[in-house]
């Protein structure tokens, strides 16, 4: 007897049509056709940032904002294996990522943040992208753990994600199996950092080891 | 019934010896000959608890397909065997004597690709339903690429 299963018709991802990371990084920066409002904006920003001395008033801007955001971190309570539970705790009193701004929220709607905990499985992949594709800009993806690096223990079964970076990009690394919530932690400070040098408009400099 | 007694009965019934000891009991038979030892596991040995259904891939020996049943009133199980063959994936489904199969055999087509005849609702019950090939296959190539993500 020859059964036949349903096929479904799973549009292909937006990202395989990339090669690379930085190509992505382009893609998803760019805006779309006909944004007027965007392209007025930038022409401004950038006539104020090649104006002389304009540059102290983009910067100053972008400091303001960077640290508007870098303070305000709300990653979306996404947990899908063990490391989830060193998320929770680090999500907790003993820990607890509130005195750096980070809320942990229940939405993708309202997240700045992904922390991918644990193993991606092939069949949860497209479910990962979606609730990445859910939150809104500007967003940043931290990997958690062995599995979500690279596959882990896990790498050479045959339904694994070899790496979270094969289906969304990633910020920051965190490695260990299970990473401790210190570990975690100091991912996010790093995380921090990186969103505290984020430039939208002029040069974006190269984040330093500090963490601030 | 205790073990002993189902131990007769399947001799009397099948002409087959079973093996292991004691209440857990094994027993192998050809195909052709497996609903006839899942029904009399089921009505006159009294396993009514479908504990698992499982297979072996043998390579070239073929699939060997494994299910065990219990009776829990008398506290014994048996543990039914049958080598399919080289290349043969078909194999009677034991769907109309435990409920309990139909999901068990719904994984065991999705590992192993056997067609379980007479089964209702054969599709894939753990990978995507897009998925090519059968994993738990000693064929299946552990790199085997399936797009888009790896």
């Amino acid at each position: 007897m020859e059964v036949k299963a349903p096929v479904p018709q799973i549009p292909p991802a937006v990202w395989t049509e990339f090669k690379d990371l930085q190509e992505w990084e382009k893609h998803r920066q760019a805006r779309p056709e006909g944004d007027k409002h965007s392209g007025l904006f930038e022409a401004v920003t950038d006539g104020i940032y090649n104006f002389p001395g304009g540059f102290v008033v983009t910067s100053l801007a972008d400091g303001f904002l960077n640290w508007a955001r870098k303070s305000s971190v709300w990653p979306v309570t996404f947990g899908l294996a063990c490391c989830a539970i060193e998320m929770m705790a680090t999500f907790a009193s003993r820990f607890d990522v509130e005195r750096l701004g980070m809320v942990p929220w229940a939405s993708p709607r309202h997240s700045d943040l992904m922390i991918v905990s644990g193993t991606v499985t092939i069949k949860m992949a497209p479910m990962l992208k979606r609730i990445y594709d859910q939150m809104p800009d500007p967003k940043w993806v931290v990997s958690m753990g062995s599995c979500a690096n690279s596959g882990g223990p896990f790498r050479h079964g045959y339904h694994v994600v070899k790496g979270v970076d094969r289906v969304v990009p990633v910020d920051v690394y965190v490695p260990g199996c299970p990473p401790p919530p210190e570990s975690l932690l100091n991912g996010l400070l790093i995380l921090q950092d990186q969103i505290a040098h984020f430039r939208k408009s002029g040069h974006r400099p190269k984040p330093s080891a500090k963490i601030d | 019934m205790t073990s002993e007694q189902a131990r007769a009965a399947i001799q009397d019934r099948l002409g087959v010896t079973p093996g292991g000891e004691g209440a857990a009991l094994t027993v192998t038979v050809p195909p052709e000959r497996w609903l006839d030892l899942a029904r009399t596991a089921r009505t006159t040995l009294g396993c009514a608890y479908f504990n698992f259904s499982t297979a072996v891939d043998w390579k070239d020996e073929g699939l060997e397909v494994v299910a065990r049943v219990e009776n829990l009133d008398a506290g014994f199980a048996v543990t039914m065997k049958t080598r399919l063959g080289p290349g043969v994936t078909t194999c009677g489904s034991l769907t109309s004597l435990w409920r309990g199969a139909l999901w068990m055999e719904r994984e065991g087509y999705d590992m192993f690709g056997i067609r379980y005849e007479g089964h209702p609702d054969l599709r894939r019950i753990l990978l995507p339903q897009d998925w090519e090939g059968h994993p738990l296959l000693k064929s299946y190539a552990v790199d085997t690429p399936h797009p888009p993500y790896r």
